[in-house]
């Protein structure tokens, strides 16, 4: 088969004079190497570090809230910082934990399940990842809000308007300080890097595809991947939106939701839902799709009605932009929008419920291998249809009344989101660490964690079931001791200590492995997907020879059609030698420039006050100086130009010319 | 001047690299606009649902609209559409000369949209006393038609760019000093054009005859005036004379077409624009 060079490649070989500011970065190691990398498996990397470090810091303010709630009339913490807590633990684990971690799975898994050399953008692809630390860091620096006045004044604080930031909660009256303004700004920037990250992986799963991987025989996590990418460019532009406008009552006297200037705060919660409740399936998809990889690997079987998988996914994706104002029953929409968004969120249900008995079936009549991810997996299953019951039951807009802003809430969403994505998360780590890393989590251990997980995890939220239906409302620091709620609540607390040993244990262990671990060869678990034909650690380059894909499970053909495959293989590496090599991007420090650009700016705008005097005061001053480091980032990287270099390699897959060498 | 020798032929709507042949560049194009849509669709929605709930005492938006002024920009905002379209024809067909001279046409109508708009939100501003924070209506169009100029202007940025890129010669060490000083010649070119536009118009309205007005204008502008010639000489005499053979080819077609993609796609959206906030309001 002869392979047509594309036009791109062929720019290298006239590749003009560079000055030397545009020389590409060579490094692969040390500091340089990790900030111009476009490496989709390091870029992945760097997104589950610092997902895990911000899930640790979630789950510390989480423990914070529940010794809170341990014992009534308690003063652990005052109001205001058990404000800052529960906004902070909200935001930090969606924004900084979940979608970030979900991230690195796309990132790393992704393009090697497509039988893909790299993302189709590498550099944006390091971009959304510098914006995501830049986003990150933005949320948490009023942290340090006592350091920030002491040096330059006013009033610093973390956010503390609630994750959902209701107006007018968010207004200047309400919140004076700067607290909010680095919500929004740290928003803002996280939305930046998810939608330039989507648009990545959606042009690389729709094109980057190897020779016979249709779309049908996509693995349900790349699918899952793709409508995860889908809801991300649609649904944030509502939430940028929202915030560009609240930023405006803030900062220019408008009045999109100040009620004073005729501004209706209930606009703010549309929108913010619009963007909210795709924002849910966001969460949980990545998840699905984990769980459908996991499942058939460990019942030694093709996932039960692949098709059936795929489309309840999309019809999820798409009926989740249909139900957002299941979360405002309680505000008196009137009876027809009331009604239609109920029906909806029961319609919701059912390719959600199809997907539960797809994982059922693919068990059925399965050898069940009881591993550590597929313990976590099946512990996925199970939980995460608890949340989808409670779930369901909210969709019936008069008990939702009587559950709305109560701990029946709580608990519902943390079986959804714990007992759903993150065990998932949880599982993909397992499963995937030795292709990642080389080495394998002990079973012992593993399992270990999986179980104080698992029951911390219950002992934590079941209860909050009982407690919202007995009336305890979400967001009160503190209670009376005659309201009936002190049982529960000190169970839930102590359950919130197990569900935090468990994951002390399950990180230790993580770590523990990542540095000492029991090494293991290639294709640890006999997997069925492309990833598994690689060696573990993933060499740069992915694959030696792109595969060809002859069916859906298409490693588990390759490793029964060895002799087809080898000779075919063989073909395309003598063909793909021809061409000129293995081609690569270069490394570029530019993204990561741009994304220093944003950070500048944002810090600008969030942590100075407006001057009244006119001339150029540190807010301007440094949004300026921002925005121009910005445009030098976004001018050097289109100027550099995406051309590459090119790795040969010997019979045994050895690299003999890096490219970096010789004529280049 | 002779362009880069390219390739006997290429397809411009097949990429042999990518499994469905959409090309990458193109395809992120068109995902970017997707979700680009929904910015708009939340602004346009929250500028409707205030019209339908305006707060009481708010201004009548007949007594400030002029929409003779808008239907003028909106004609010259497809108009540009139609010379980038021709743009991205004589690339594919590798010819950079007609192409530049597309691209300094919808380059040309875009600064003319982006005058109105000034002059319109000045003209708003002073003259209709609607503000950005005085009204309801003031808020929501100002950020709504606002965030679209700022489409526009970004449009018009890209396009100075692939315009200067055009003229990049292979062989020349110096390229990069060269670009920048060309890139930064034509955008104070154009902003000194916007400016001494808005000066003669403003001179014309402010004097009782049509030579007071000119004579007004030389006054205030003549230094304006001499920088902004200054600037076209050396545009014209100096930079749109490259020393050598240009890389800029037919394979430069993708970048050209995703950038005319961004452009008609900021064009409907005015359409749709002005449909909702200027034409809806004379039903």
């Amino acid at each position: 088969m002869e392979l047509a060079k594309p036009a791109h490649l062929t720019h290298e070989e006239h590749a003009p004079t560079q000055p030397k500011l545009l020389t590409h970065p060579t490094a692969k190691t040390g500091l340089m190497g990790w900030l111009t990398t476009v490496d989709h498996k390091k870029i992945g990397f760097l997104y589950g570090f610092f997902a895990l470090f911000f899930f640790l810091v979630g789950g510390f303010e989480a423990l914070l809230i529940r010794t809170q709630l341990m014992v009534p009339n308690n003063d652990v913490l005052t109001a205001q910082q058990y404000n800052t807590m529960f906004t902070m633990h909200g935001t930090t684990m969606i924004f900084l934990a979940v979608m970030p971690l979900s991230s690195a799975f796309f990132n790393f898994i992704m393009p090697l399940q497509i039988g893909a050399r790299d993302v189709a953008f590498p550099r944006l692809n390091a971009f959304s990842l510098w914006t995501f630390v830049a986003g990150a860091i933005i949320l948490n620096i009023g942290w340090f809000g006592p350091i920030i006045e002491k040096i330059i004044g006013g009033n610093h604080n973390a956010p503390d308007a609630g994750w959902y930031g209701y107006s007018p909660l968010t207004s200047k009256t309400f919140s004076p300080g700067h607290s909010v303004d680095y919500w929004i700004m740290g928003l803002q920037l996280l939305g930046v890097a998810s939608i330039a990250a989507s648009l990545n992986f959606i042009v690389t799963i729709i094109n980057m595809r190897a020779p016979g991987m249709t779309m049908m025989r996509l693995p349900v996590f790349t699918w899952m991947t793709l409508f995860t990418s889908f809801l991300i460019v649609l649904s944030f532009p509502f939430i940028t939106i929202a915030l560009v406008e609240v930023m405006m009552d803030r900062n220019f006297s408008t009045a999109f939701f100040e009620v004073s200037g005729g501004g209706m705060p209930i606009l703010w919660q549309h929108l913010f839902w619009v963007f909210g409740h795709p924002e849910v399936y966001i969460l949980i998809l990545p998840a699905m799709g984990i769980i459908s990889e996991i499942l058939p690997t460990f019942s030694r079987k093709p996932l039960f009605g692949y098709p059936i998988v795929v489309f309840s996914g999309a019809s999820i994706g798409f009926l989740g932009f249909a139900v957002w104002s299941h979360h405002m029953f309680t505000t008196g929409m009137g009876t027809v929008a009331t009604a239609a968004f109920a029906l909806a969120t029961m319609a919701i249900a059912v390719p959600t419920g199809v997907k539960i008995f797809n994982w059922i079936g693919t068990l059925w009549g399965g050898h069940l291998m009881m591993r550590t991810p597929m313990m976590f997996a099946l512990g996925f299953v199970w939980m995460f249809m608890v949340g989808g019951f409670s779930g369901v039951m909210h969709s019936a807009a008069p008990a939702d009344a009587q559950q709305n802003d109560s701990y029946f809430v709580i608990a519902h969403f943390h079986y959804v989101l714990i007992g759903g994505s993150i065990f998932a998360l949880l599982a993909g780590l397992h499963f995937w660490f030795p292709l990642m890393f080389g080495r394998k989590v002990s079973e012992f251990w593993g399992k270990l964690s999986f179980w104080v997980i698992f029951v911390g995890f219950n002992v934590t939220f079941f209860p909050m079931h009982f407690l919202g239906l007995n009336g305890m409302p979400r967001r009160t620091f503190t209670y009376d001791p005659n309201l009936g709620w002190n049982t529960a609540n000190f169970i839930a607390t102590i359950g919130s200590y197990v569900l935090g040993i468990g994951m002390a244990i399950y990180f230790i262990v993580i770590v523990y492995t990542y540095i000492k671990g029991e090494k293991v060869k290639k294709d640890y678990w006999d997997g069925r997907t492309l990833e598994w034909s690689l060696d573990n650690p993933v060499p740069e380059y992915n694959f030696r020879v792109i595969p060809t894909v002859h069916a859906r499970d298409a490693w588990w053909y390759e490793k029964h059609h060895k002799e087809e495959v080898a000779k075919e293989n063989a073909e395309h590496a003598k063909a793909e030698e021809a061409h000129g090599g293995i081609h690569m991007p270069f490394g570029s420090i530019w993204p990561f420039v741009a994304s220093v650009g944003l950070l500048i700016v944002s810090i600008g705008v969030t942590m100075f006050s407006s001057t009244t005097t006119p001339g150029i005061g540190p807010k301007l001053g440094l949004s300026i100086v921002g925005g121009v480091v910005t445009l030098i980032g976004i001018y050097f990287w289109s100027l550099e130009g995406n051309e590459g270099y090119h790795i040969h390699l010997d019979k045994d897959g050895k690299v003999i010319d890096d490219g970096h060498h010789g004529k280049h | 001047m002779s362009s880069h020798a390219a390739p006997a032929t290429i397809d411009h709507h097949h990429d042999p690299s990518t499994s469905t042949g959409i090309p990458n560049k193109k395809l992120l194009m068109w995902t970017f606009l997707a979700s680009d849509c929904m910015f708009f669709a939340a602004l346009i929605s929250t500028h409707l649902i205030y019209r339908l709930h305006p707060p009481a005492g708010g201004l009548d938006p007949k007594v400030i609209f002029s929409p003779e002024l808008t239907s003028f920009s909106t004609f010259i905002l497809l108009m540009s559409s139609l010379m980038m379209a021709l743009a991205v024809t004589a690339i594919q067909k590798g010819n950079v000369k007609s192409c530049r001279w597309s691209l300094l046409t919808t380059i040309f109508f875009g600064m003319i949209f982006l005058g109105c708009q000034v002059y319109e939100f000045d003209h708003f501003v002073h003259d209709k006393k609607m503000t950005l924070s005085n009204s309801m209506l003031g808020t929501t169009f100002y950020t709504l038609t606002g965030t679209h100029g700022c489409h526009v202007a970004l449009g018009v940025l890209w396009l100075c760019l692939m315009y200067v890129r055009s003229f990049k010669v292979a062989s020349d060490a110096s390229w990069f000093g060269k670009q920048l000083l060309h890139t930064v010649t034509l955008l104070v070119a154009l902003l000194l054009s916007l400016k001494v536009t808005l000066g003669l118009v403003h001179g014309l309205q402010v004097e009782p005859t049509i030579g007071a007005g000119i004579a007004h204008f030389f006054g205030h502008e003549f230094i304006y005036i001499a920088l902004a010639l200054v600037a076209y000489g050396a545009l014209a005499f100096y930079f749109a004379k490259p020393a050598g053979p240009v890389q800029f080819n037919e394979t430069n077609a993708i970048d050209v077409e995703s950038m005319g993609l961004y452009w008609h796609f900021v064009d409907i959206v005015w359409i749709v624009i002005f449909t909702a906030v200027y034409l809806l309001e004379y039903l």
